[in-house]
Parts: C-alpha cells; structure tokens; sequence
C-alpha cells in the first residue's frame, strides 16, 4: 500500500539530478571554481602551471596558455566544460584571448550568485547582462581604430599587438624580437590565414633570442646517401608515391611461386618495375626528387647515378608547404612529364642548426610558406614558445583580415564598463542591478592584472577609474612601474576581434549557465562489458 | 497472488511469481500517475519565453543543454515505463509537428493528476476516460471556432517570421529572435510548393560551426559539406561546374566474393601490371569524357588516381556523406552513377559556383555549392560560442523551421500565451454543465487541467500564477475574446493578438489530442508486474 505514494524513481539507476538551487549551486561552483585556477595566469606579471600527463609523470608541460591548460584539465562538472569550450573556440577563432573569456564568463558568474542570492531572477539577470553587452559591444566598436588604410601604420601596429600578445608569455624579455619575427611572416601570407605555410622548426640548444626567421624553406631531413649537399638552380618534382616497393595493388593480388628460380624472376621484374619509374621520374628533368614516402636502397641509388638528390619521407603537411614554396604540384603518376609543374629553388643546401642537419631550400618562387626556427635551452621552453608564438601568429593572420585595434592594458574593459554604469542610470527596475554587476565583472579584469603584478589591485583600479572619469579615456595600467598611465604612450595595443570574442563568447557561456535550472547526470557507461 | 485447484495444491500462474513485485489495482495506477506527475513536473519549468534550460550529462560526459522538451526526455535514460510512454508521446509530437513537446507532456501530467482525485471519489477509471474522451471534443470544436487564419505569400512572410519567433522566443536563440526567424521562414520558403501547400525538409541542410556568436548565424543559398578538395592543389572555385556524384572508390579494385589471385609467373605478373596502369587512366578517362568539371566521390581516393585528376584538371572531392550526395544530387539535378562505366553527360549536375572557403586559423575548410540548377536547396550555417550553443540552435531553428511549415500546410493558428487553453478551458466547463451523470466530473477535471500550462507559464514568468490566470479568465468571459493571453515578458498587454504571439492550430489541435490519448492509456492500467531488485 505504501509504495503508491513513494516518490516514483524515473530514471535509470546510477543516474543521479540536481535541481533548481542545487543545479545552480553545483553550475557556478564548477565555473567559478575553474576561472579562479586560470585566473592567475592573466596578464604580463601571470603565473604558468605545470601540466603533467596522467599517463607519463616525466612528460610534463610549463604553461601560461589558457586553452593549452584547460583542454588538458579533466572536468566532470557541465558547468566547467562549457567554460572550457569557450576556450577552445576562442583559441580555434582567434588564438588569444583565451584566459580572458574564461575569467570574464568566471567573474559574470560570481556576480550573479550574488544577485540570485538578492531573490533577482536568472531570466532578469540575463536580460540586464543582454543589455549589457550589446551596450559595451557598441562602445567597443566606437573606440577600435581602424588601420586598414595605411599599409606602413598597419605593420607598426602589427608589431604592437604582437608585443602586447607576447608580453604575457614566455617571450616577454625578447618580444621585440619575436614580434618582428610574427609580423614578417604574417605579411608573408599575403591575408592568408592558414597557419599551416609557416613552418615553426624547434632546436633546442642555444638562447631564445637567438630565434630567427628563416629566408625560404627549411625541411627537417637528410640528403640521400652521397648525394651532393648543395644544388643550384634546382628543379623539384614533389610526389607521394610509393618508392619502396611497389605491389600490384588490384584484385588483391598475391605471389604465389614453387620455385626460387621463379621467385627470382618475378623479383627482377619487379626491380625492372621499379627501375622504370625512377626513369620515368627522371625524365622529366629534374634534378631534385622529393617524396613523402620512404624511398628504398634501389631507387635511391638510381636517382644518384643520375645525378638527382632525393629526399624521402616528408611529411604531408611538409609535402603541402614544399610544393606552396617551390611552385611545384604534387605528383603521383609520372607518365606525362610535359603535363607536370615543376618546382624551383635558386639553392638548395644542407646546413646545420646545433647539432642537426638541415635542408634549406632559398630562393624560391612562391615565398608565401616560412620557416621560423626557435632556439632555447630545454625542450619545455621550446614549447612553450611555440604556443605564445602560435598565439601571436593566430591573432595577427585575423589581424591582416580586419585590421582594427583597442587599447590594452585594462583600458578597454574601464571604458565599456563605465558606458554600461552610464546607460544602467537611465534603466529602471532589476535589470539596473544586472547591468552594474556586469559593468562590476569588466572592471574586475584590470583588478586581477593588477593582482597578478603583486600590486594594490583596488587602489590601482579605482585610481583608473578616476582618471577614466576625469576624460582621460586613454588610460591604463602600467604593471611594470605600478601605477595608472596613458596607454598609448606605453604601445599597448590589442585586437579589436579578441575583446569582441571575449566579451560575446563570455556573456553568450554566463547566460548558457544561467538559464539551466535542472541537471540529469546518466549513469556512466560500463566499462570492461560488451 | 495464488489460486488453488480442488484438491488444495496452489496453481503458480506467473514464472517465478516470487521474484516479481506487483502492483494492482488503485495502487498501480496510483503508482502509474505519480511516475507521470513526476515527468511532467520536470518539464514544467521549460515552458514559456521565461522557461529554464536542463544540462543533460551522457553516459560520456558529454554536456548538452537544451530547452527543447524532447530532446530532454530523450536523453534523460529513463527507466520507469510510464515515463518512457511520456518521452514516446512528447517524440511523437515533435515528429508530427516539431514544436510543442514540453506543452503536451504537461498537460498529460495535469490530466493525470485531475484524475487522481476522481479516483479518490470512487470513480472508475473508463468513466474517467469517456469524460477526458468528451471534453478532448469539446475542447478541439472550440478551437477550430477560435481559430484565426494568417495570410502570407512569397514576398509578405512577415506574419510567418512572427509565428517562428513565438517558437524561438523559449529558447536560447532569442535574443536574436528576429534575424533567426527571418532566416527560418526565408529558407522554409525557398524550398516550398506553395500551390501544393508542401515543404520538403530534406532541402534544408542545417550545418553547425563554432566560432562567432548566435547572431552571425546565416542563410546560404546552396549546399556546404565540410570537406576540403582532394589534392591541394586544385582550383579552389569552379564556375558553371558540371558535377559528376560517383559512389565508386578511385581505388584499385577488389571483388567483394571471396578470391585468390596468384601470380606465379613473370608473364602473369607483367599482365597485371598492364591492366593495374590502364585501371586509373580509363576511370580519369571516363570521367574526363562525361565532360564532368567536378567529381564528388563517396569514397576515397588512390594517391595515383588523385594525381591523375589533377592532371586531368577535374577538381574532386573525396569522403562524402551519403545525406550530402543525395541532397546534391537532388539540388543540381545529378544522377547518382555507382560505376564509372555509366557515366555520361546527361547524368551530370550543374551549379552555377562551388569553392573553398577556410574558417577561423584552423585547417578546416568547407565546400559551398551555390546557384544549384535544378531545385532550390538552402544551407542554415549556425554559429555560436560553444558547441553546446551551437547544437541548441540548431534544435531551435529546426522548431521553427517546423512551425512555419506548419502554417504553410495550414494557416489557421489559435493565440498563444496560455490564450487558446485558456478559452478551451471555459468552453469546456460550461458544456460540463450541459452533461448529466458522472461524466460532468471528469469534464470539469479536464478544464482544470487545461489550465496547467497557463499556470506553468505565469509561474515561470514570474507571475502570481494562480491569480493571473484566474485574471485572464475573467477577462476572456467578460470580454468574450479568445485571444487574451498571458503577458510573459511584460509587454503591457494581455492582448496576444497585439503581441503577435500564436501557435499553429494543428500543432494545438494535436497537443490536446496526443495528452488526452495518453493520460488514457495510463489509466488503463491497472496492474504492474516486474522483476524485484531491479527497481
């Protein structure tokens, strides 16, 4: 009799639901949770976090990288995902930027715990933060400068950005360097932004500044075997064809023999296979042959009989960035030579960076695909150098395409903040509050920059704000001296399209979370069962 | 549960009787309803341009959130039979209709619970279902008297756009209700016969993407299959393209039936080698002579045979998914050719542009086909900030996208806002008290339940619920007007006609329908047998 007024049990078992404040309590401890453990890392004076792979202990990463750090971090709250999600969109859209979405979705999310706990509604909270956002989305686009006019202003602002973007990582002692490095091999592209053509090559050994941008095209591989080390006016047939041995692939053929002899036989017809491709190869007249595929003894012995260097095993994406420089198509069937496109090269040698050898190939037709090889003293470095180069590279490529900038260094985000706190005056009822929390949530930015620095984060940002009132609206902060100053003076520059990112993809993930009232976790599926 | 034939030894009538719980009776519809009020509880909370969302965490860990009633119950793993009977009915609605999934297992719970207390009075169960039988009529006669009909063509579609933003208005995507609902209808009227009053879905490709927000969502009017050509190094436009669909691999050929071929001689091997050379040359061949200037292949491609159509100069595309071959198909008006013996050039397509477009800084490319020559085909290019975003609007517009073909099928809509269950519910008590005998309280029951998602709808919207829709009834008796609803968003005005806020009428009709069936079927029941500890 009991049992009818039981509560019913709906779902399967080992599943388990938070409802309502639960829900809402298990979401913003999540995402608060994960954007304070990032939250450290913003900023010039940001500290980096040690990642180590739950697989292999030694294999550990040093980072400052926002999505580096939060893709390789194991969540199970939702909540805490979607923050993470937002990261890697950032990072896939734009590149940089990707500490910032977090901490600023993080922070919109203290605020309103704070205003749920003052009985204010989530769908209210949303509308005020909507309102928000499209009001500091308009200011944003007021202040952004564009450059696109001036070829000569855009490639010193570039360079600008470029430092701004390496100043919170890694390069910071060299970012001059680096941001003329970035800054040349993005105008290489010529508004390309696929990030594939340049090559970054790492060699440990050496300093960090001693990086450099390689003239043409470096291929980490050897020569063949005497083979000569340094070709002029080079002409390249670039393939991916099998150079190993080559089986009859149709009707999935087999060898079947009773004999050696016949073994023999068939053997020395497949070398004399073999043998005529090579000619065939040769024959268009190259005198340089690459493959991404092995190439065995025979052929290669073959191509240097005929005085063709041969390079094997490149990789695809190799392969793609080759025949990009040397204006060669990629090859695979070699009976029409005078149907094929040959690449060239003025030089093709090997040198040596450290202790490797290396192919350089200069000179060449197309020099749209570079080669920027980074030096430093230990493999996490390297790596580490890679990823704020990668940053930078990411956000200049969006750059070229539209050429728009902010000022940095907390600026932008006091000047959105305070045209929200000014339009919130004029908005009555419950969103008024929303929208000062979110102008709060902006403001808290320049407070953790500045915390970061190991300053008096409040005095800093109120002294800030001040002087933002006061009219002086190209204001900031100066984190290596500790004190409030004009930014334009400083050169702090960033992208107009990363703080548009920040923001919508911020406020997008808050309102996502936001408006979640109920959380049905299924059971996990069973491993180790069929 | 035991009987006893006459000499006294007990008859076992259920295998392993001992094993099994049991329910019957009252007690097990009690059980049944409760499971349901549950179910329908949960739902509540969803409904309405105010409604919450629920974050649904898979057996993987994946995260969705979502609004959408039945993707919710879908993914919920429910185990409780009566609540797998509410997630068939709310995917029943969805595929019938698309929208108003959350609305029908609401109802169906409140129907349910209304009963509970008639059974409590001694009422039995088939009386309570000939009284929700009747008013079920009651009500659908009222709202096809209710009824207003919107008027539309090609170019005016502004009555439409309004009717989707009513289905987007709960959703996460209203914030850019407008721009997503003009984009729904745009590409629902692409694609429809209006004459014959038919939309063919399967002409709409909805294509999720990250990056950017909601609003940078767009309409395109052609085919996007997220794929990169073949070899890097082919044209990256092509104009007036004749597009060649092969569902053959450009790969060397291996007879399915089971074989052995043997090369046990230099002559045989030499044999092979010739016709493995020509193989690739008469494919490229054939397709060259077709007079193909694209090739979209299901399957892959052999290095050599790669090469060879770049030689060849025919762009081509490989590992494309069996939905996009046919919708291009369909779209450029070419045949399907599974060898590349039948290739000829009657069974090519044609489309006015394709090219590559790259995305973001990743690598990932996608092919646009535009100006398709045969039918109109549109793409719905939805972005968002996460996936999760992304993957809410994609349910979301594909609501709308049901709604308007709705409407183009049938004008004919009823108000929203709680308006048209509103009316139903004072047409359905004052018939109630035309009817004598027991029936007369499962009717009222009936218009009482009516009122569950009005309620459900002031309460989330952050109304006194039970007093703002006594207030609207008032109102729409005094007033004798249907389309007085409730003001969710504080627009001023109960009027939903002002508001332009309405539902489609089959979609309503269907509603009422599919809850009454259900809650039914539920009472019905009256014994639950199942194996114990697994519950």
């Amino acid at each position: 009799m009991s049992e009818a007024y039981q509560p019913a049990r709906i779902l399967n078992q080992g599943s388990t639901q938070e409802k309502a404040e639960g829900a809402r309590l298990s979401n913003f401890v999540g995402a608060i949770a994960l954007s304070d453990l990032i939250s450290t890392t913003l900023g010039p004076k940001g500290m980096d976090k040690i990642l180590q792979s739950p697989s292999n202990l030694l294999d550990s990463t040093i980072t400052n990288d926002g999505a580096t750090i939060l893709s390789s971090i194991q969540i199970s709250n939702p909540a805490a995902k979607i923050l993470i999600e937002i990261s890697k969109v950032q990072d896939d859209e734009i590149g940089d930027g990707t500490t910032s979405v977090v901490v600023l979705a993080g922070e919109l999310l203290k605020e309103s715990e704070k205003l749920i706990h003052k009985r204010i509604h989530p769908q209210t909270i949303i509308k005020g933060f909507r309102l928000a956002k499209d009001i500091a989305l308009k200011k944003l686009k007021e202040i952004a400068q564009d450059h696109s006019e001036n070829e000569e202003d855009l490639k010193k602002y570039l360079k600008k950005i470029a430092m701004t973007i390496f100043s919170t990582k890694i390069l910071t002692p060299y970012k001059s360097i680096f941001a003329d490095l970035a800054v040349d091999s993005i105008l290489r592209l010529k508004g390309s932004t696929n990030l594939e053509s340049i090559q970054i090559l790492k060699k440990t050994g050496g300093l960090l500044k001693e990086s450099y941008i390689e003239e043409g095209f470096v291929l980490d591989k050897k020569l063949g075997v005497g083979q000569p080390k340094r070709i002029e006016n080079a002409k390249i047939l670039v393939a991916n064809t099998s150079m190993d041995y080559d089986k009859i692939k149709i009707f999935g053929s087999r060898v079947v023999v009773n004999s050696s002899s016949k073994l023999a036989e068939i053997e020395e017809e497949e070398k004399k296979k073999m043998i005529r491709k090579c000619q065939k190869i040769v024959d268009h007249g190259i005198n340089v042959f690459i493959n991404r595929q092995l190439i065995y003894n025979l052929p290669e012995q073959f191509f240097t009989d005929h005085g063709v260097v041969s390079i094997e095993h490149a990789d695809f994406a190799g392969i793609e960035r080759l025949s990009l420089v040397t204006g060669g198509e990629i090859v695979s069937t070699f009976d029409h030579p005078e149907l094929v496109t040959l690449g060239t090269a003025k030089l093709i040698e090997e040198i040596m960076i450290g202790e490797d050898k290396l192919i350089r190939f200069s000179g060449c037709k197309e020099p749209s695909a570079c080669t920027i090889i980074l030096r430093g003293s230990s493999k996490q470095i390297l790596d580490e150098a890679e990823r704020s180069l990668h940053d930078g590279l990411a956000v200049l490529s969006q750059m070229v395409k539209n050429p728009k900038t902010v000022l940095g260094a907390g600026c932008t985000e006091i000047i959105m903040a305070q045209a929200i706190e000014e339009a919130a005056k004029e908005t009555s009822g419950k969103i008024q509050i929303a929208m000062e929390a979110f102008a709060r949530a902006l403001t808290r930015i320049p407070t953790i920059i500045a915390n970061n620095a190991g300053y008096d984060a409040e005095q800093l940002v109120s002294e800030l704000k001040t002087s933002h009132y006061k009219g002086n609206n190209t204001f900031g902060l100066d984190v290596t001296n500790g004190k409030v100053c004009d930014v334009q003076e400083l050169g702090i520059i960033e992208s107009f399209l990363v703080k548009k990112g920040m923001l919508l993809k911020a406020s997008e993930a808050t309102e996502m979370i936001l408006r979640v009232d109920h959380i049905m976790y299924s059971a996990p599926r069973q491993r180790g069962m069929n | 549960m035991l009987r006893y034939d006459s000499s006294g030894k007990p008859f076992i009538i259920i295998r392993d009787q001992d094993q099994k719980e049991r329910l019957t009776g009252s007690e097990a519809r009690k059980a049944n309803i409760l499971a349901a009020m549950t179910v329908a509880n949960l739902m509540k909370t969803s409904i309405g341009p105010l409604g919450m969302d629920k974050i649904l965490v898979d057996q993987d860990g994946e995260v969705t959130a979502t609004n959408d009633g039945a993707t919710i119950l879908k993914n919920m793993q429910v185990e409780n039979p009566i609540a797998k009977l509410l997630v068939e009915l709310s995917q029943g609605q969805d595929d019938e209709i698309g929208d108003g999934t959350t609305s029908v297992v609401v109802l169906a719970g409140a129907l349910l619970e209304e009963s509970l207390s008639l059974l409590e009075k001694g009422i039995h169960p088939s009386k309570i279902s000939e009284g929700y039988e009747k008013a079920c009529d009651i009500a659908v006669k009222h709202l096809l008297k209710i009824c207003d009909k919107i008027e539309f063509d090609k170019e005016n579609y502004g009555s439409l756009v309004k009717a989707a933003k009513t289905s987007l208005g709960s959703k996460i995507v209203n914030q850019y209700t407008e721009k997503i609902a003009k984009i729904s209808v745009e590409a629902v009227l692409a694609v429809a016969d209006l004459e014959r009053k038919d939309v063919r879905f399967d002409l709409i490709k909805l294509e999720g993407k990250t990056g950017g927000t909601l609003g940078d969502t767009e309409l395109i009017d052609g085919i996007i299959i997220p794929k990169n050509f073949s070899h890097p190094q082919m044209p990256k436009q092509i104009k007036n393209a004749k597009i060649a669909i092969l569902t053959c691999p450009f790969e060397p050929p291996k007879p399915k039936t089971g074989h052995k071929l043997d090369i046990d001689s230099v002559k045989k091997y030499k044999e092979l080698l010739e016709i493995e050379q020509n193989y690739f040359k008469e494919m490229t061949d054939l397709v060259k002579k077709s007079g193909a200037t694209l090739v979209l292949c299901q399957w892959g491609f052999d290095d050599e045979a790669n090469h060879l159509l770049l030689q060849k100069k025919l762009p081509a595309v490989r590992w494309v998914s069996g939905t996009d071959i046919e919708l291009i198909a369909i779209a450029t008006g070419a045949r399907i050719v599974p060898r590349f013996s039948e290739l000829t050039e009657k069974k090519l397509g044609k489309a006015g542009m394709v090219t590559e477009k790259s995305l973001g800084t990743t690598d990932e490319n996608m092919i646009v086909i535009e100006k398709c020559s045969n039918t109109k085909t549109v793409t719905i290019l939805v972005k968002g900030g996460n996936k999760m975003v992304v993957e809410e609007g994609k349910r979301s517009i594909h609501d709308a996208l049901c709604v308007t073909r709705n409407l183009i099928k049938d004008n004919r809509i009823v108000y929203g806002g709680g308006a048209a269950e509103i009316s139903c519910s004072v047409a359905v008590n004052k018939a109630s008290k035309e009817i004598t005998g027991i029936e007369q309280y499962s009717i009222r029951a009936f218009s009482q339940a009516l009122l569950s998602v009005p309620i459900a709808l002031a309460s989330n919207s952050g109304l006194n619920s039970l007093e703002a829709v006594s207030e609207i009834q008032l109102k729409q008796i005094e007033k004798e007007s249907p389309f007085l609803g409730i003001d969710c968003i504080s627009m001023g005005t109960n009027n939903m006609k002002e508001q332009y806020v309405f539902d489609t009428l089959r979609g309503k009709i269907q509603e009422f329908l599919l809850a009454t069936q259900m809650a039914k079927m539920i009472l019905k029941i009256d014994d639950i047998i199942r194996p114990t500890g697994q519950y």
